[in-house]
């Protein structure tokens, strides 16, 4: 029997070069497959924390040695107890930096590109750059983002479903998407247009629950109760104008000491300082091992979209470890209406409407109610709120027709980004929209009018 | 040093300060440290452990550094398990941290009382002789042991432990124990003094829901000949006049107490599970018996006596609609009848069957019947692979598949050795599909970063619960992806 000659990919190897039985449709083993991921696969891990370590280890020695990762935080003193690629001397430092210097300094060939900035701070011509994005994220409003961005994609800049609604291949941006709270954990696949995107099962994440005002100024029962009082009620009473900062030290005492005194004036016991943190800046419990299972599950799932090696995961696995040990793969269906990965929201419009009408209908479309619009076409900037220097120039655009600033086609697909929602719950989003000219030869296309 | 504190606050709030001072007490070994090993070590050193043992005699080669982060270029050639113990050491300095370069297998054939000196022992990529001696060293040394395994895509993990007692338990959602169908004395007489129909809105709506349903649920057994509601129609018929006394729609109270009425239909009186422990016979005490049945035995008597039936009261009581007044009070009382019965919830058991007994005499049934379930069949039949690929290196002095060539007589190979080993266990006739067995010859042995950062992160959370006593832990899991 022939000995392998010594070779860093030893046990990969088996999995990529070897025929299979249990593989999915594209599997083609070889030598060639190992080199194409090696060569011309880039992945983007979002988030650099408790998941995002453990990714960036898992995807370096999965045969992925093309990364880059984006995290905005800075490595704190409560990060330690699970993301292991910090000491306590890197505390203050930006954790994509230092995460992505420690594993290339001990796996070899690997490169790691850092961005030490806000997900939204990125253009779109970045995101579109990778092959699969992993996210490694604990907020939905972040995972929501990058969700859109994905989706957005689906299109490119040009119309990518074909006539049966079919994504087609080359504009699909897959995600692999992990989440941790305590013993608990999910990890899932997005192939936008094929599986549901993070809005078409937006129901998975239930809105925080908050506590009726009136329980807190009346009827206080539990400690959590004495705290959102402080925080909520008591803290503007007495700081007038002066908002609240959970990072600093002092005001989270005067919280903690305000819901003590509150807490033994109607009797109610365990108010702790810690406690009004985690109430406070509404901590999740996090520990290493459920961060590791989960990151592996998801740097799996790369490899497996990838390159079929195996069959993946559909298309969403719960793993609870509360109570025994209980794993659950559900597959969930795709919204066909979704706003995000459907296939955009049909606006028609008179071929004289300017590019400021159009953004101020944006804001009345009972789908969209988006305000503070940027628009783009076909990777061209029409109009952008920021930064100044690309508002001044773009400015001039607002008084000019769409359809001219469209080059004149009947129906595209045009791009806007945006705040969405109303009140206090606003957050930024990217939509797709079809526009579709009217009075033009054509534009009754029948695939273009449906499903809006 | 960081301040333990700030450091793990984000575990603290899960296992408080209590469990962190078990998890920092306990002192582990690892034998093997490939990937599935120094992952599992890796989560279990960031929590705080109080000391770590590295076992490992092999040196460091170049195809370890495409599947251990804990080995690097200029390891090679040198004692793995000194490589990896450096970098663990790295990652907490509360953490004492050694080294044994020597192969496990021999330390289990040479010197079986090294094992006795830790609390725990995590065994990765043992081969099943070695699995099958080394966990009657640890049973009868009193060390709990977990068994850790990858192999392509799939692995395994596996507790041993003599008994794992839940004493202290922090259920996750557990059912209430709010005794609304059987309140205490001073209980019964706290809900003696409202009165349900009181005519100021107010008060009305601020009535807490647990004495909504103890009153009502009195009310109902001194007209059903002390009979709770059973049948569906008489539980219909209770929700109903629950309704009834509301007297606004936007009574949360009310809500919450139709929501909460199937508490009052479950039965009085301790579990089916907690009463098959306090009859088992070790629950009758000597001087021998361990600290878990003295506890055991001290429930019985409770039960028998002071409790009247009952176990004692855990004392929490969840949030609800109510005023703070009436809310505070019904927490004194809930909290000072726990107090008086013993800190005591409930108490399980749970005893795992040595490895060998569960090799040599295999439950026939059930693995007949999961052998042609669609939905464990490969789940069975990788747990069945497994095994037979352990046959077949004790005869052939390889894995099937672990190195390139011949790959057709190695599967003819590993399907005649799986076919004796499911005969061997009963189940003539079964058969494994060929995907498996094909699967199984590719993997080769391979140890996959991936697979082994899942399975040690698995092995690492057991390792936790089994310290914390958590209510259950895993019995036996594996996966194939
Ligand atoms: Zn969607």
């Amino acid at each position: 029997m022939a000995v392998s000659e010594p070779s860093r990919s030893r046990d990969l190897d088996k999995l990529l070069l070897r025929p299979g039985h249990i593989i999915g449709p594209n599997f083609e083993p070889g030598p060639e497959l190992r080199e194409a991921i090696k060569e011309s696969v880039k992945v983007l891990v979002v988030g650099a924390g408790g998941l995002g370590c453990e990714l960036l280890k898992d995807l370096a020695l999965t045969g992925f040695p093309n990364l880059d990762v984006i995290d905005m935080d800075r490595i704190e003193v409560t990060n330690l107890n699970r993301q292991f690629l910090f000491r306590l001397e890197d505390v203050g430092k930006p954790k994509a930096e230092v995460a992505a210097k420690r594993v290339m300094e001990r796996v070899n060939g690997v490169n790691i590109t850092p961005h030490f900035c806000r997900i939204e701070d990125k253009p779109l011509d970045f995101y579109s750059d990778f092959n699969i994005i992993v996210l490694g994220l604990d907020s939905i409003e972040a995972r929501s983002y990058i969700n859109g961005v994905a989706c957005g994609f689906l299109v490119g800049t040009r119309l990518s479903y074909d006539s049966d609604d079919n994504p087609r291949d080359e504009t699909v941006k897959p995600m692999v998407d992990g989440g941790t709270e305590g013993f608990k954990g999910h990890a899932r696949i997005i192939l936008p247009g094929t599986t549901p995107c993070f809005e078409c099962t937006i129901w998975l994440f239930p809105p925080q629950v908050k506590f009726p005002l009136c329980t807190l100024a009346e009827t206080p029962r539990t400690a959590a109760h004495c705290i959102e009082y402080a925080h909520l009620i008591k803290w503007d009473e007495v700081h007038s104008g002066k908002s609240f900062d959970p990072d600093n030290p002092e005001d989270m005492q005067w919280v903690y000491s305000e819901a003590v005194k509150r807490a033994e004036l109607f009797g109610i016991p365990g108010v702790t300082y810690s406690l009004t943190q985690g109430v406070v800046k509404n901590i999740i419990p996090a520990i290493a091992s459920t961060n590791a299972i989960i990151s592996a599950a998801c740097a799996l799932e790369t490899l497996k979209i990838v390159s079929d090696c195996s069959k993946t995961l559909s298309n969403y696995l719960t793993y609870n470890g509360v109570e025994g040990l209980h794993t659950k793969v559900t597959e969930f269906v795709r919204d066909k209406d979704c706003l995000v990965c459907g296939p955009g929201v049909l606006i028609e419009l008179e071929k004289s409407v300017t590019l400021k009408k159009f953004i101020d209908q944006l804001e009345d479309h009972p789908k969209l109610l988006l305000t503070r619009v940027s628009v783009s076409h076909r990777g061209k900037n029409l109009y952008m709120q920021a930064p100044p220097v690309l508002e001044e120039m773009t400015r001039s655009n607002l008084d000019l027709p769409l359809f001219d600033l469209m080059g004149g086609i009947s129906k595209d697909i045009v791009h806007v980004n945006g705040m969405a929602g109303k009140g206090d719950k606003k957050q930024s989003c990217l939509r797709k929209l079809r526009v579709v000219f009217r009075g033009i030869d054509g534009v009754t296309d029948i695939d273009m009018a449906g499903g809006a | 040093m960081a301040e333990p504190k700030t450091k793990y606050d984000r575990q603290l709030r899960i296992w408080g300060e209590q469990g962190q001072a078990a998890l920092e007490k306990s002192s582990i070994c690892l034998l093997n440290c490939g990937p599935t090993g120094s992952e599992t070590l890796k989560n279990l050193v960031l929590g705080g452990v109080g000391s770590i043992t590295v076992v490992d005699g092999s040196k460091v080669e170049l195809g370890d550094l495409g599947n251990n982060f804990m080995v690097d270029e200029s390891s090679v050639g040198q004692s793995k398990a000194k490589t990896v113990c450096a970098f663990l050491e790295e990652l907490n300095d509360a953490v004492k941290a050694k080294f044994i370069e020597e192969y496990p297998e021999k330390l289990i054939e040479s010197n079986p009382s090294f094992f006795s000196q830790f609390t725990l022992v995590v065994a990765t990529q043992l081969v099943e002789s070695s699995m099958v001696k080394l966990d009657r060293i640890c049973r009868d040394a009193n060390v709990k042991l977990i068994f850790a395994r990858s192999y392509g895509l799939t692995g395994f993990v596996r507790i041993s432990v003599k008994e794992h007692a839940v004493i202290e338990s922090k259920p996750d959602h557990f059912l209430d124990d709010l005794r609304l169908n059987n309140p205490w004395p001073e209980l019964r007489r706290f809900a003696e003094t409202i009165d349900l129909d009181t005519p100021d809105p107010v008060v009305h709506k601020h009535t807490p829901y647990v004495i909504i349903l103890i009153k009502m649920a009195e009310e109902w057994t001194k007209t059903h000949d002390g009979n709770l509601p059973s049948t569906r129609e008489e539980k219909k018929v209770f929700k109903d006049l629950i309704k009834a006394k509301m007297i606004a729609s936007d009574e949360d109270n009310y809500k919450e107490a139709i929501e909460a009425s199937f508490k009052v239909f479950s039965p009085q009186g301790i579990s089916p599970a907690v009463q098959q422990i306090i009859n088992d016979s070790c629950a009758d005490v000597n001087s021998n018996s361990s600290d878990f049945w003295v506890l055991v035995a001290a429930l019985k008597e409770f039960i028998a006596n002071e409790g009247g039936g009952e176990a004692p009261l855990e004392g929490a009581i969840p949030d609800m609609t109510s005023s703070t007044e009436l809310y505070v009070n019904l927490q004194k009382i809930y909290q000072a009848k726990a107090e008086t019965d013993f800190l005591v919830m409930e108490t399980y058991v749970c005893r795992y069957r040595l490895i060998e007994d569960e090799y040599n005499s295999p439950v026939q049934l059930e693995l007949q019947k999961y052998l042609t379930d669609e939905d464990y069949c490969v789940a069975v039949g990788f747990y069945i692979l497994l095994r037979a690929v352990d046959r077949f290196a004790a005869n052939y002095n390889s894995f099937p598949g672990q190195f390139d060539g011949e790959m057709d007589e190695e599967i003819s190979r590993l399907k005649t050795t799986a076919v004796t080993l499911l005969n061997d266990l009963g189940c003539n006739g079964s058969t494994l599909t060929e995907d498996l067995i094909n699967e199984m010859c590719r993997y080769g042995a391979a140890e996959l970063h991936a697979v082994a950062a899942f399975i040690g992160g698995i092995a690492s959370q057991e390792v936790i619960k089994v310290f914390f006593f958590f209510f259950f832990c895993l019995i036996f899991s594996q996966w194939i992806w």
